[in-house]
């Protein structure tokens, strides 16, 4: 037998759809993932697809079959939610939501990319904008707007302290602000570990 | 409310619009209060937020945050409205969840009362279009039309969230192939002109832009050579993230893609309402149409000179 047939006899096979993953969208009713037959019909339709090496189909199947790299994969992150496969999916899947609890599955477990977690646990957090415009560095966005006779700061979280206090009050609350705390802890711990991996 | 107007709506910012392109803000309050309609402002509203970040980092604090924000439109009673696709998106995204599922909303208010808010789900989120097409009418719109472009060739660009998930939109079911953008340019004189993939994304959303931004600009590419292809003078969207995309992001193109596409891109990005009100005979000072030459790294990147030039000789 040649080696590489052994290879494939002896390849990992996942045969449940019974996966740690998979059981996690079942618990946030999601259960319809179960009903993909993995047809292709996302990957055919999908923009990201066509110019990057994310394909919907398998992300899916990964999720389903327990194959956990999925999680780390930056392809996940590569979906710009744009709808077709939820819109085409023959088995009415909502697929786009199944990407996005994915990456919540992902951030659950710290894979978060740098310039997202900063994002999150920073300029959201602190300023309630996703794109704030206050701070001495976007003083430029406050002329703009003037450039256009609007005041200065929107009258967004911008012009309400309080307003950003509340966000923050219900982002402790609802467990939003330890995701993140958790998340930054584990890719420090990762970051030190593939440190300590290269080193050797 | 001022008893004036025939409509009133609370004018939901976001983020991209208020902070980046104001110039989207100053047309939508000045097309509105044109056509009759009151645009109140929703004191303290946070970002939406974002459906392809936040929401994919955590369903429930979107979900919550997003609750707070429909609240303080109730509190006015009014119907929030939104220029940007994104906001439209989540707001109508979380208000159709909370509208199905009870559990879930009784939940999300527990949360609210710990900051002495309810949400009641009384009024729908729309998009600033939404309140043209459908509560106005293109009859409406119609009578204020003041000056028709007798030749400006137009790409239309929808953006994804406007149209999908289409269960959730109040198009029908229609996402393939919509007319209600296109209907309202061409109201203008403009002539609508079909392109390769018209509906596709502009790569920006779902954090993609965030992520890896030459893919997003990868999306923008093969988008702005097909309107170019087509022989278009402008592009008209609907979305100010789209319009990012477009417009920054344009040069972006022309950056990392200069070996690929030949000439550089200059097409002028132009928001709907910049439009349509120009159309109505509106100062373009009030449309954000006239940039102030004294301010630097600020948008629009790609100049909209050529479009009013283009249509300074065509206003009649």
């Amino acid at each position: 037998m040649s080696e590489n047939v052994e290879k494939y006899i002896k390849r990992k096979v996942y045969k449940s759809t019974n996966s740690r993953i998979a059981q996690k969208f079942v618990d946030a009713g999601l259960e319809k993932i179960r009903a993909c037959i993995n047809c292709g019909t996302c990957t055919g339709g999908c923009p990201s697809g066509r110019r990057t090496a994310y394909r919907t189909r398998s992300a899916v199947r990964r999720a389903l079959t327990g194959d956990e790299s999925v999680l780390k994969d930056i392809d996940i992150w590569l979906c710009s939610t744009c709808y077709y496969c939820y819109e085409r999916c023959p088995r009415n899947i909502p697929v786009t939501d199944m990407i996005i609890k994915l990456r919540n599955i992902a951030v659950e477990e710290g894979y978060i990319l740098d310039p997202h977690f900063g994002l999150a646990d920073n300029i959201f957090y602190t300023t309630g904008h996703g794109v704030p415009a206050n701070g001495e560095a976007n003083k430029k966005w406050r002329d703009l707007r003037e450039s256009y006779g609007l005041p200065p700061l929107p009258p967004t979280v911008h012009s309400y302290p309080e307003a950003v206090k509340e966000c923050q009050e219900l982002m402790k609350e609802v467990g939003f602000r330890k995701l993140m705390d958790n998340a930054g802890k584990l890719k420090e711990e990762r970051a030190k570990k593939d440190e300590e991996e290269e080193k050797q | 409310m001022n008893e004036d107007y025939k409509w009133h709506y609370g004018l939901f910012l976001g983020c991209v619009i208020p902070n980046r392109y104001p110039m989207i803000e100053a047309s939508i309050r000045n097309v509105f209060d044109h056509l009759g309609a009151e645009i109140l402002d929703l004191p303290g509203a946070s970002c939406c937020p974002a459906p392809g970040v936040f929401r994919a980092f955590h369903i429930p604090t979107w979900l919550v945050i997003a609750a707070r924000n429909i609240s303080i439109a109730e509190e006015i009673g009014v119907n929030p409205i939104t220029g940007c696709n994104g906001c439209y998106g989540t707001l109508r995204d979380a208000w159709y969840e909370l509208e199905h599922e009870y559990e879930l909303k009784k939940e999300v208010n527990e949360y609210l009362a710990k900051i002495g808010r309810t949400y009641k789900g009384t009024l729908e989120p729309k998009h600033v279009v939404q309140a043209l097409y459908l509560d106005m009418g293109i009859d409406h719109l119609k009578d204020f039309i003041n000056h028709k472009f007798t030749d400006l060739k137009v790409a239309v660009h929808y953006g994804c969230h406007i149209v999908k998930p289409s269960d959730k939109r109040p198009w029908d079911g229609e996402y393939e192939e919509p007319r209600f953008v296109d209907e309202i340019v061409e109201l203008t004189g403009a002539r609508s002109i079909n392109y390769k993939d018209k509906y596709m994304c502009c790569g920006a959303g779902g954090a993609v832009r965030t992520a890896v931004k030459e893919v997003a600009a990868d999306f923008t590419r093969e988008k702005l050579t097909n309107m170019r292809n087509a022989g278009v003078d402008i592009i008209v969207d609907v979305c100010p993230f789209c319009h990012l995309q477009l417009d920054l992001g344009q040069m972006e193109v022309n950056n990392i893609f200069k070996d690929e596409i030949g000439e550089p891109f200059h097409i002028p990005v132009v928001y709907l309402t910049q439009l349509l009100g120009l159309a109505f005979g509106i100062d373009p000072n009030l449309l954000g149409l006239i940039k102030n030459h004294e301010l630097t790294g600020v948008p629009p990147f790609i100049s909209i000179d050529p479009f009013l030039n283009l249509v300074k000789g065509q206003l009649i």
